[in-house]
């Protein structure tokens, strides 16, 4: 997956005009930040041999609920609280039904996606909120270094996820249990609490996103991110994480989501209408895919 | 005659030569054992004859043609199969169904019923079964679900059966049951491949056999009159392994393990025992007499319903495997594929599983230094045999599995160690080392339960043998007055 991230990264800065510029890369990884970001914690939960479809209607919940509350307390602080809450709180709820109820994750996120989506349009009554705190709006539209600071928020996710990963007792944990959940219980792996872990934080996770992407809308928007658990469990894939558990690399997480990115990047630039994309995007991710099998199979 | 014969097979995988220049004949009326330590190639043997694998060189010669088979499909309509040791039925679909699936007798696409369940029954008649070809796989226990494997390649015409361990999980008289239907393919003309540890039944069955080691074919044995099992396994292993138990006497310490009243799903009354330091107990039992389930409820892996379990004499919460685990008993399951290793893991990932958190910095962070030395260190300690701790561990063996999973417990503060079936499904070689590894645990003062349904190993290595049946410890033997006969006797349920 890197060398086809290299290639294309090649391709569509000699072939497509005006990518290559400080500017479009400021907006590129701009645009790919709130999939990041996700796409983190969709990476443990894949790992573990889960899945999770509720994170695009936590995003527009969280904005919902960072808007309302921010609206009613005056505070910026609470109102940032009460989504990141809230976001955990449904992360928590998704992870006690699979592993305590041992609900198939699919159903079980399938249902808190509507839920959770209904709740967001009865909060907000189905209009986007408006917020009157302009020191909030500078989570999503400053930036450091040149780079906007949901691109650091995101690599900071990176940095994180991937250490604990890669280094920590839980995240070892997390590949055992999607390897093989028998083997890792009978080991002494907290089977059940790393699930519910790995819930949560999903949760919070795609609440901060959801919070990020309110900041810069300034608004928080009932109706947006829809099909986004999509975008996210496609970067995933496109980044070799297998959705039968065990395999996962952050760095490939990342490569994915850069794909996913450059290619949207240079449709928009070329102005190729969003309906294509939609049928772009499909056919990458089967390519890759393909590519990968055929690949591993040499 | 000859139906199928091996060319000059060769096949390699990254790192092994798994089959080396290996030919043998499958003749009709012939059962052909093929004998060898588990990576000796009998199962790539057996894949490339499935058509699961391609050999490298050579291929197979029928009817004077040679030929390779690229896929599955390819041997089935050569007329072979080959019947593993996980079955290849659906369990949700009835018997007459897995029995015809892929050549369901129809018209326009619609099953047609009776004829399937006709011929179906025609088909179990032959091989003296009386199932209703109605009746859903699911609800069959394993024997007959070995029945319906054999009866689907006959409805395929198979003229070449290979069996893959067959008995493993069949009593004495389903064993008995089998070799009566191999006796009946052999009549028919098939021939018959047949893979087994078990040398006693290779010359019950077996007319001629065949040994691999280390991919290369080693000895044919044309025929098996005056032949020894003393000469088989000579060849097998290539050196004399004299005594694999090499017991000997050792004066056991104080009182480790207490099991008391225990009670749950599995035992049908309150199961007690105690183990020494330094003394081997050995559970026999037939399956189904809840061995496993004792030893699983010890563990804490299945829920107690009453009872106590003490390690040196401070009883441990059973509320999930980490007390047993922090108390210093550890159990070593009895199934691997399912809940002993992690496959797609590395043999390091699957050493370092529980006693990493004494290496991590404040149980939480991984220190890669403390994961590497331990996974080297237990490897040699171990002999597990692996070309780097990095390898997955689906690609080893079945016996250096199990010392992978052996060396994953023995990374932490084993008092008492539980071993369910340690050597199923493992060659000789393999098995005495893993008593090597008991005995010299014994010696340094662990305590050891070992559950076993084979005889001579409880005899072999035990200092004391406990008998179960349906559930119940039903008698205790000193290994002085320990028989076959006596230890059998008691572990069968009584005739009604």
């Amino acid at each position: 997956m890197l060398a086809v991230l290299g290639i294309l990264f090649l391709a569509c800065s000699l072939l497509v005009p005006n990518f290559f510029t400080i500017q479009n890369m400021q907006g590129l990884v701009l645009a790919v930040s709130t999939v990041g970001m996700v796409s983190c914690t969709m990476l443990f939960c894949l790992a573990s041999g889960n899945f999770d479809l509720s994170v695009g209607s936590v995003v527009a919940a969280a904005g919902v609920i960072a808007a309302a509350v921010m609206h009613s307390s005056g505070s910026v602080t609470i109102g940032v609280a009460a989504a990141l809450a809230s976001g955990t709180a449904v992360g928590l709820l998704n992870g006690v039904v699979v592993a305590k109820a041992r609900i198939n994750p699919l159903i079980t996120t399938l249902a808190t996606m509507q839920i959770v989506r209904g709740a967001a349009y009865i909060a907000s009554d189905g209009k986007a909120l408006g917020i009157g705190q302009e020191s909030f709006f500078l989570l999503g539209n400053s930036a450091f270094l040149r780079i906007p600071t949901p691109v650091w928020i995101c690599i900071a996710c990176f940095v994180t996820f991937g250490f604990l990963l890669a280094r920590t007792v839980f995240g070892r944990n997390t590949l055992a249990i999607g390897g093989n959940e028998e083997a890792a219980r009978l080991a002494g792996v907290p089977v059940d609490r790393t699930k519910i872990g790995i819930f949560a934080l999903q949760g919070l996770i795609a609440a901060l996103a959801g919070v990020v992407l309110a900041s810069r809308m300034t608004s928080g928007q009932p109706m947006t991110s829809q099909g986004f658990e999509l975008e996210v469990i496609s970067a995933c894939v496109l980044g070799g994480v297998s959705l039968t558990g065990g395999v996962g690399r952050i760095e490939f997480v990342i490569a994915g989501v850069l794909i996913m990115g450059i290619v949207q990047n240079a449709m928009n630039l070329q102005n190729i209408q969003p309906f294509y994309q939609y049928v772009a995007r499909g056919a990458i991710l089967l390519g890759a895919v393909l590519f990968d099998r055929y690949r591993r199979r040499q | 005659m000859t139906l199928l014969r091996f060319e000059h097979v060769s096949k390699s995988f990254p790192g092994v030569r798994a089959l080396d220049d290996v030919s043998l004949d499958a003749r009709a009326g012939s059962v052909h054992a093929l004998l060898g330590e588990n990576g000796a190639g009998k199962s790539t043997l057996l894949k490339v004859l499935s058509g699961v694998y391609q050999p490298d060189t050579g291929g197979l010669l029928i009817d004077d043609r040679i030929t390779t088979f690229a896929r599955p499909s390819d041997a089935i309509n050569s007329g072979v199969a080959v019947i593993y040791q996980e079955l290849n039925l659906v369990p949700e679909l009835s018997v007459a169904e897995n029995i015809y699936l892929g050549h369901l007798p129809a018209r326009a696409g619609v099953v047609d019923r009776r004829s399937l369940h006709a011929r179906a029954t025609e088909l179990l008649r032959t091989l003296d079964e009386s199932i209703d070809p109605g009746t859903r796989v699911a609800k069959l226990p394993l024997a007959q679900r070995q029945m319906v494997e054999i009866a689907k390649a006959l409805s395929r015409d198979a003229r070449v059966l290979a069996f893959d361990e067959p008995t493993s999980s069949l009593s004495a008289r389903e064993t008995d049951r089998l070799f009566r239907v191999i006796a009946g393919l052999k009549s028919r003309g098939c021939a018959v491949l047949y893979v087994s540890h078990r040398l006693e039944e290779v010359f019950r069955v077996c007319d001629c056999a065949t040994v691999l080691r280390d991919g290369k074919l080693v000895q044919t044995f044309q025929s098996l009159g005056g032949v020894g099992h003393d000469a088989i396994i000579r060849s097998m292993v290539g050196r004399d392994i004299g005594d694999v138990y090499a017991y000997s006497p050792r004066s056991p310490g104080a009182e480790l393990l207490k099991i008391h009243r225990l009670e749950g799903l599995g035992l049908s009354e309150p199961a007690s025992l105690t183990v020494r330091a330094g003394e081997i107990v050995g559970v026999f039992g037939l399956v189904g007499a809840g061995r496993s389930e004792l030893l699983r409820l010890a563990f804490g892996a299945e829920r107690a319903t009453g009872g106590s379990v003490h390690v040196d004499g401070s009883a441990i919460a059973l509320r999930s495997p980490m007390d047993a685990i922090r108390a210093g008993l550890l159990l070593c399951t009895e199934d691997r594929k399912k809940d002993g290793i992690v496959p797609i893991l590395s043999v390091q990932e699957n050493i370092n599983l529980i006693a990493r958190r004494h290496g991590a910095v404040g149980g939480v962070i991984i220190r890669d230094s403390w994961e590497r030395r331990n996974a080297c260190e237990q490897i040699r300690a171990l002999g597990v045999r692996t070309p780097s701790p990095a390898q997955a561990i689906r690609n080893l063996s079945g016996g250096n599995q199990q010392k992978a999973i052996l060396a994953r417990l023995l990374s932490e503060q084993v008092r008492v160690l539980m071993l369910d079936e340690p050597t199923r499904g493992i060659d000789v070689g393999a098995k005495s080392e893993i008593y090597a590894i008991i005995r010299a645990l014994a010696e340094r003062g662990v305590g050891i339960l070992l559950v076993s349904s084979e005889l001579p190993e409880v005899l072999g290595v035990s200092d004391r043998i406990l008998v179960m049946r349906l559930g119940a410890i039903v008698g205790e033997f000193d290994r002085s007055n320990a028989t076959q006969e006596a230890l059998l006797r008691l572990a069968l349920p009584p005739s009604s």
